[in-house]
């Protein structure tokens, strides 16, 4: 029955429902008092990137392969690998900066890594007191543990071991294979 | 249904004869080939798709300029592509290429606008960011850029100007304008780094 | 700002009320920042008492200069700045340069990763039209109530996009070849959550919204779009299916799985605001029918295209033009490689906003200024597609 009203009068009706129904069901009143209470994210979220090391920082992951630094898209990472004092390259970086003023949180780095040095942090509370300077993450603040990883992302950081367990063991293998091939016969490759 | 290259070239040529129209061929896989118009007749062959019963292009779908600078055998032009589908019958694409040389004052080609006017916009982008001009065009001016503002920025010689807002991790041509207008660098940026890249 | 004697110079209208009272056209500049714009996007009338007689869109105070940056990095570097074009359905905007780099190339998409790529877009098409709704009530002064519904339906949306991709909105999802991310059995009774209780939500939008007078009053008759006109100022998406254009790129190229799976085109017949609004509650309906259908056909196998590198990716020379039907309308990439392949040699979007924008002055004129705010918010567009 249709009567001049019925529209708004149904309207008020809805109002009404989800406001008083937002003090029974949970779903109508979704509101996260932030920042006493916080959103619990799932795995895959993430923000900024940083670097994962293994036992302590010294044994980090990342070789200054200065692959990640080529494929960031807004080329916000910057790498100089360390040399010793006779100029040969030590295969970890010295300088590894992240401008997180810039990063666009694509985590096309993590993709392209090789070696499974570089993953995404889901620290979204990234607020400094300056533009510049305080936006720019180098080498320490980057460096986080790889039970810091496993407490993050789980799933992943448990592939991630496995993994790279994987190509250790083939790794080691290929060391204690037995006697190198006759010469003249061709060695067999993995 | 479109018919085949070859004929759509011969019924272009039968409706606006004189025209030279070419055949521009494309990626293997994607197989839209084109047809290259000369510019004193685009406006009779899109005239012609749009009314002709079999086609009935009534639908401009993108309207966008390529810039092919001038290498040493070839002179350099710049091509206006436009895309046309149709409602009616719905097929398409039948794709109309036009070059016009890359000075300024010779930059010129005849604005589809009277015909569908949903090229408008797109012909004062393509003006805009190219300098090509569309004749007969109602309302050519610049429509992304600023009214002031005097170059063409998406031609492949286009510098950027100098003033640019400084950022605290220059890198690539950014350090070059960085160093040449001063070299006001962060303390962040290490040493070595000024000279790699 | 009242610009008395030159208006009438340069507008060159005669006064309304000639030979009583001598009356003078204002001019008016709406925006670029305003609440009501979606955006800053700038809007020059000139009105003669509150009738609109003169309308002049300006855009361009977004303008990023994307196309360029796409011809200084690789395809796959490209693929971020997608989802900053339209950034409420970045997964649409993905797929498009998806779509338009795989023709390109002649790669093919594994069936797993079709279906995916559906069930992910049409969850952008409902993200998008409960949005453009509810902030089209908002410019029309239901002061935030319908928005806050729509947002408390997006949540669970969105909250699934970060279970899948990572990221709430720029989702950098799709890959060429396939998606990158699988959809695990926790994501996938997400999404069927999503879409069982959907059409409650959608039925109590509804009673809110369709038969309310205050509604009717002021989207009836005000904006009306002509199908000739629409067709021929190259309009796309609801907004020319609201005025009677019967064509969805996803009925006519038939691309992904679209073309077997079952659902309508709902067309409008008057073509004004109202009509603008009720065709996207009945898409919002076709879209839950296509997500029923793509999560109960979901195919195993793999995600992604074995054959295609992250790193190297080359495209053989030539161009190509992709589109698809993203929840505003027509985006397309014409894309030029050259002999090289690495990089784009041409990169450009067509942009389903900016064309749509074509026929604001068309259908404002006539009306009062304060329809314009309603007719551009039923146009729904967002600036960072506009100006790139």
């Amino acid at each position: 029955m249709k009567f001049p009203g019925k529209g708004l009068l149904d309207g008020v009706f809805v109002t009404i429902r989800n406001f008083v129904g937002s003090y029974f069901e949970k779903d109508r009143l979704v509101t996260v008092q932030y920042p006493e209470e916080r959103v619990s994210l799932p795995e895959n979220s993430r923000t900024f990137p940083f670097l994962v090391y293994d036992d302590e920082p010294d044994k980090m992951r990342c070789t200054a392969c200065k692959i990640c630094e080529a494929e960031c898209p807004p080329q916000c990472i910057y790498i100089v690998m360390d040399r010793d004092e006779k100029g040969k390259p030590l295969q970890h970086p010295k300088v590894f900066d992240i401008d997180i003023s810039v990063c666009m949180q694509c985590q096309i780095c993590v993709e392209v890594c090789p070696f499974d040095a570089i993953k995404m942090d889901n620290d979204y509370e990234k607020s400094r007191y300056g533009r510049f300077d305080e936006l720019m993450e180098h080498l320490p603040d980057l460096l986080k543990s790889n039970e810091y990883y496993h407490k993050i992302k789980p799933i992943e950081a448990t592939a991630v071991d496995a993994k790279l367990q994987a190509a250790a063991e083939r790794k080691a293998k290929k060391l204690v294979s037995p006697a190198p091939p006759a010469p003249g016969t061709t060695p067999e490759t993995d | 249904m479109i018919p085949a290259i070859e004929q759509l070239r011969e019924a272009t040529l039968v409706a606006a004869p004189g025209a030279s129209v070419e055949v521009v061929a494309s990626t293997p896989a994607v197989q839209q080939l084109s047809l290259l118009v000369d510019r004193e007749h685009l406006f009779a062959v899109a005239k012609f798709f749009k009314q002709e019963a079999r086609f009935q292009m009534d639908f401009c779908s993108c309207v966008t300029g390529v810039d092919y600078p001038a290498k040493a055998d070839k002179p350099g032009f710049i091509e206006v592509v436009y895309h046309l589908y149709s409602v009616a019958q719905k097929h398409g694409p039948i794709i109309l290429k036009v070059r016009a040389p890359r000075e300024l004052a010779q930059c010129e080609v005849p604005s589809l606008t009277p015909l569908w006017r949903g090229c408008e916009f797109q012909e004062r982008e393509a003006y805009d960011l190219f300098g090509v001009r569309f004749t007969g065009h109602p309302d050519l001016r610049r429509i992304l850029m600023w009214d002031e503002f005097t170059d063409h920025p998406l031609r492949k010689d286009y510098q950027p100007p100098l003033d640019y807002e400084w950022e605290p991790t220059p890198h690539g041509e950014t350090l070059a304008r960085a160093r040449q207008m001063g070299g006001l660098m962060p303390p962040s940026a290490s040493a070595e780094k000024l000279g790699s890249k | 700002m009242i610009q008395a004697q030159s208006a009438i110079e340069s507008s060159g209208v005669t006064p309304s009320t000639a030979g009583i009272i001598e009356t003078q056209t204002l001019e008016v500049s709406i925006g670029p920042q305003h609440p009501s714009t979606h955006g800053v996007f700038r809007m020059d009338v000139v009105i003669d008492g509150e009738v609109v007689v003169k309308l002049k869109p300006v855009m361009g105070y977004l303008h990023r200069n994307h196309e360029q940056l796409a011809e200084k990095m690789t395809w796959l570097d490209s693929m971020p700045y997608t989802d900053r074009l339209d950034y409420f359905n970045s997964m649409a905007n993905n797929w498009a340069y998806a779509l338009s780099v795989e023709k390109l190339a002649g790669i093919k998409v594994p069936e797993r990763a079709e279906y995916i790529r559906v069930i992910v877009a049409e969850l952008t098409r409902l993200l998008n039209h409960t949005v453009a709704i509810g902030f089209l009530l908002n410019d029309m002064g239901a002061w935030f109530t319908p928005v806050l519904y729509a947002f408390r339906e997006r949540e669970k949306i969105v909250d699934l996009f970060e279970a899948v991709s990572g990221s709430r909105m720029m989702c950098n999802y799709y890959r060429f070849g396939g998606v990158r991310v699988d959809f695990d059995e926790k994501m996938l009774a997400m999404a069927r959550d999503i879409v069982e209780r959907y059409p409650q939500f959608l039925d109590e939008f509804e009673k809110l919204l369709t038969e309310n007078e205050v509604l009717l009053a002021r989207t009836q008759r005000i904006g009306i779009l002509p199908r000739e006109q629409a067709i021929n100022g190259s309009i796309t998406g609801p907004v020319a299916r609201a005025s009677g254009v019967d064509y969805d790129i996803r009925k006519v190229d038939k691309y992904g799985v679209y073309g077997g799976l079952d659902f309508r085109v709902p067309l409008g017949e008057v073509g004004d605001t109202y009509d603008r609004y009720y065709i996207r509650i009945l898409e919002m309906r076709e879209a839950i029918k296509i997500l029923q259908q793509a999560l109960c056909g979901l195919p195993s196998g793999p995600i992604i295209a074995p054959e295609v590198k992250l790193r190297n990716f080359r495209v053989p020379a030539g161009d190509g033009y992709g589109r698809i039907e993203t929840p505003k309308g027509e985006l397309g990439f014409y894309l030029v490689a050259d002999e090289t392949g690495k990089m784009p040699y041409r990169y450009h979007v067509r942009p389903p906003c900016f064309i749509n924008l074509t026929l604001l002055e068309d259908m404002c004129l006539g009306h009062k200024l304060a329809d314009t705010v309603v007719i551009l918010g039923s146009i729904d567009i967002v600036l960072g597609e506009v100006d790139r």
